[in-house]
C-alpha cells in the first residue's frame, strides 16, 4: 500500500480576536451547593477545631486520608475515626506561575502533595507551602500546618493557611 | 476468549489547529467521510458507531454525544458516546472492537472529536471542575499543578534532569514537521525548552502540548468483511484499559501502575510476552514531554527510570530501534483531547499499511501500539494492531 490520502480537511481561523469572526457568545451563570457528605462533613468540622481526622479500615488496616465512609479496596464500610497529626513530608511539589484561567500570577505559589504523619504511608493531600524560599524546597522535606486563628476558621481546607518547614 | 477477529480498514483525520471554522459536527463529518473513503465503503455499510469526545465544558453543550451524532455518522444506528477523559481517543476503538468482536456488528465506525476553542479565555479553565469540591478547589488548583507534581515526583525518584525530559519535546516537534495535520511542528533545541516560560515548574511552555480543534476516525470490521475490501488487513491484536483511584494524593505518582495493568491486559490478548522486543512502533500519549517517558515505562517498553536513557541514545527516534511517536505526537501535531488519541491510532494504522509517507519509520513494522491517558492521572487505554 502507499499513501492514499493527499488532502486533509479543515479550515483554520487565524484571527487572534474573537470579535473578527462570525461567532455567537454566551456566558453561563451556574451556581452549585455541594453537600459535604458523611465523611467530609466531619473532616471539615475537625479542621475548624484545628485537627485533621482520617478513617480507618479494620480489614486492610489502612488509615485513610482524605477520610471516606467506605474502603475502595475492601469495598466495605470503614470502621471508625482516627486523628492524625498536622505534620507530614513533602511527597512532591511544584511552583505555579499561572492561575486556573491560564493568566499569570503576580507571585508564584508553592504547591505540594503532603503525606500526613499518622495516616498510612503515602496518604496525603494537596496543599500550599509557605515561609519557605524556592531554593529550600525539596522532596522529602518535613512540614507542619500553619492554622488560621480559631475565630477565623470556617470548616474549610483553607483553615490551614499553608504548611511550613519544621 | 470466544471472540471474532477484528480488522482496521480505513482512517481519517482533519487538520489540528488552535481554532477551526468547522463546528464539532462538521469536523466529525470530515474525519468520518475520509475514513469511509479510505476503506472504500459508504455509511450504509456501517452497522454501528462509537463516538468519543472529552469534557462537555469545552463546548458548553451538555449533551455532546447527541449534538455530534449527525456529523459522526450515527443517524439511525446503534450509537453511543464514550468518555474516559484524555484516554477517550484510544478507548473509542477499544469500544468499537467489542461491537465487532461480539458479532453484534460487522462494520463499526469509531470517531473522536474535540473542539476546545469555544471556551474563553482559555480551555484550561474547564478543568477546574474535575477537582474535589472540598479538598482541592478552594486552593485554586489548576490542571497544570497535578502534572507538574507528577513530573517532579518522577524526576525525584529516578534522579532525572529537566534537560533529559526536554529531548522528547525536541524529537516530537521535529517529527511533526512531516505530518500534514500538525499544529506546532518546529525545529527546537533542548535549550529552547529550558528557556521557555515557566508555567508550573518543572513544566515550561515547550514541555506542553497546545489546546486544539480536530477530529479523527477509523473503521473497524470483521475479518471476513476486511478480506473483501483489502488484501492486507490490519488486525486488532489486543485491547486494554484500567483505572486507579480518584484519591490521587494517595498513590505514588512516579509510576503509572494502572497503565501497566492496561498494557498487560492488551499484551495477554495479543500473545505478547516481551513488549520491548515485540512492539515495533508505538504512539504513546504525550500531552507533556515527561508523559512519553512515564508511559513507555508503564507500557513495559522501558524499565522504571530507563526511558530518558533510551531517548538520549536515540532509540525512540523514527530511525531508531523502537520508534516512539513518529507522528509528532500531541506535542507536535496538537492535542484536541479525544481526537489526539485517535490521531495516534490512525498513525499506527498508517505505519502498518506503509501510508505514513515521510513519517514512515525506518524499520520493518508488524506490530504497533497506541495508548492514551486521562481523567485524574488515573486512566489508560491501550490498542495493539498487527499486520499479518
Amino acid at each position: 500500500m502507499s499513501e492514499r490520502v493527499k488532502f486533509f480537511p479543515g479550515r483554520e481561523i487565524r484571527s487572534r480576536s474573537i470579535d473578527e469572526v462570525l461567532a455567537s457568545e454566551y456566558a453561563a451563570d451556574l451556581k452549585y451547593s455541594w453537600a459535604s457528605g458523611a465523611a467530609m462533613s466531619r473532616f471539615l468540622i475537625e479542621l475548624k477545631n484545628g485537627r485533621i481526622i482520617a478513617r480507618k479500615c479494620n480489614k486492610c488496616k489502612r488509615i485513610l486520608l482524605p477520610p471516606r465512609i467506605f474502603c475502595e479496596d475492601c469495598f466495605r464500610e470503614t470502621d471508625g475515626w482516627f486523628y492524625v497529626k498536622d505534620t507530614g513530608t513533602v511527597n512532591t511539589y511544584s511552583i505555579s506561575y499561572v492561575a486556573a484561567d491560564a493568566s499569570r500570577l503576580k507571585e508564584p505559589l508553592f504547591v505540594a502533595v503532603i503525606n500526613i504523619e499518622g495516616a498510612t504511608e503515602g496518604m496525603g493531600f494537596l496543599h500550599l507551602l509557605g515561609e519557605v524560599s524556592e531554593k529550600e524546597l525539596k522532596v522529602g522535606m518535613r512540614v507542619g500546618a500553619v492554622w488560621k486563628p480559631e475565630a477565623e476558621r470556617i470548616g474549610s481546607i483553607l483553615d490551614i493557611r499553608y504548611f511550613k518547614p519544621i | 476468549m470466544m471472540v471474532r477477529k477484528v480488522c482496521v480498514i480505513g482512517a481519517g483525520l482533519t487538520l489540528f489547529r488552535r481554532r477551526m471554522l468547522e463546528t464539532g459536527k462538521e469536523l466529525s463529518f470530515e474525519a468520518c467521510r475520509m475514513a469511509l473513503d479510505s476503506a472504500g465503503i459508504q455509511r450504509k455499510e456501517v452497522d454501528s458507531v462509537v463516538m468519543g469526545s472529552a469534557p462537555d465544558a469545552f463546548d458548553g453543550v451538555h449533551m455532546k454525544g447527541e449534538y455530534l451524532l449527525d456529523g459522526a455518522g450515527g443517524y439511525k444506528r446503534p450509537y453511543s458516546r464514550v468518555y474516559v477523559g484524555g484516554a477517550t481517543g484510544v478507548y473509542v476503538p477499544v469500544s468499537a472492537w467489542w461491537h465487532v468482536a461480539s458479532g453484534m456488528s460487522d462494520v463499526c465506525l469509531a470517531v473522536a472529536e474535540e473542539k476546545m476553542s469555544p471556551l474563553q479565555p482559555h480551555p484550561q479553565y474547564a478543568f477546574w471542575s474535575i477537582f474535589d469540591h472540598h479538598m482541592e478547589r478552594p486552593l485554586g488548583v489548576t490542571l497544570l499543578w497535578i502534572f507538574a507534581l507528577e513530573m517532579r515526583r518522577y524526576m525525584a525518584v529516578h534522579g532525572i534532569k529537566e534537560e533529559e525530559i526536554a529531548q522528547v519535546s525536541v524529537k516530537n516537534k521535529h517529527n511533526a514537521i512531516d505530518h500534514p495535520c500538525a499544529q506546532l511542528p518546529a525545529e527546537i533545541t533542548v535549550e529552547d525548552v529550558m528557556k521557555s516560560e515557566p508555567m508550573v515548574w518543572p513544566v515550561k511552555r515547550l514541555d506542553v502540548s497546545p489546546p486544539s480543534d480536530g477530529a479523527g476516525a477509523v473503521i473497524l470490521c470483521s475479518e471476513e468483511f476486511a478480506k473483501k475490501m483489502t488484501k492486507e488487513p490490519i488486525y486488532v491484536a489486543g485491547c486494554g484499559w484500567n483505572i486507579d483511584s480518584t484519591y490521587w494524593t494517595n498513590r505514588d505518582l512516579y509510576y503509572p501502575q494502572y497503565l501497566e495493568n492496561a498494557a498487560k491486559m492488551a499484551y495477554k490478548q495479543a500473545g505478547i510476552a516481551n513488549p520491548r522486543k515485540e512492539i515495533d512502533v508505538a504512539e504513546v500519549y504525550d500531552p507533556f514531554d515527561y508523559k512519553e517517558l512515564h508511559h513507555m515505562e508503564g507500557l513495559q517498553l522501558a524499565k522504571k527510570g530507563e526511558a530518558p536513557k533510551l531517548t538520549t541514545a536515540g532509540v525512540t527516534q523514527r530511525n531508531g530501534e523502537l520508534p516512539i511517536n513518529p507522528s509528532g505526537g500531541l506535542l507536535g501535531v496538537g492535542n484536541p483531547i479525544a481526537a489526539a488519541g485517535m490521531m495516534k491510532v490512525c498513525e499506527i494504522y498508517f505505519q502498518l499499511t506503509h501510508q505514513a509517507g515521510k513519517r514512515q519509520v525506518k524499520k520493518e513494522v508488524h506490530t504497533g501500539l497506541a495508548q492514551a491517558w486521562g481523567d485524574l492521572m488515573q486512566y489508560s487505554s491501550v490498542f495493539v494492531m498487527r499486520r499479518r
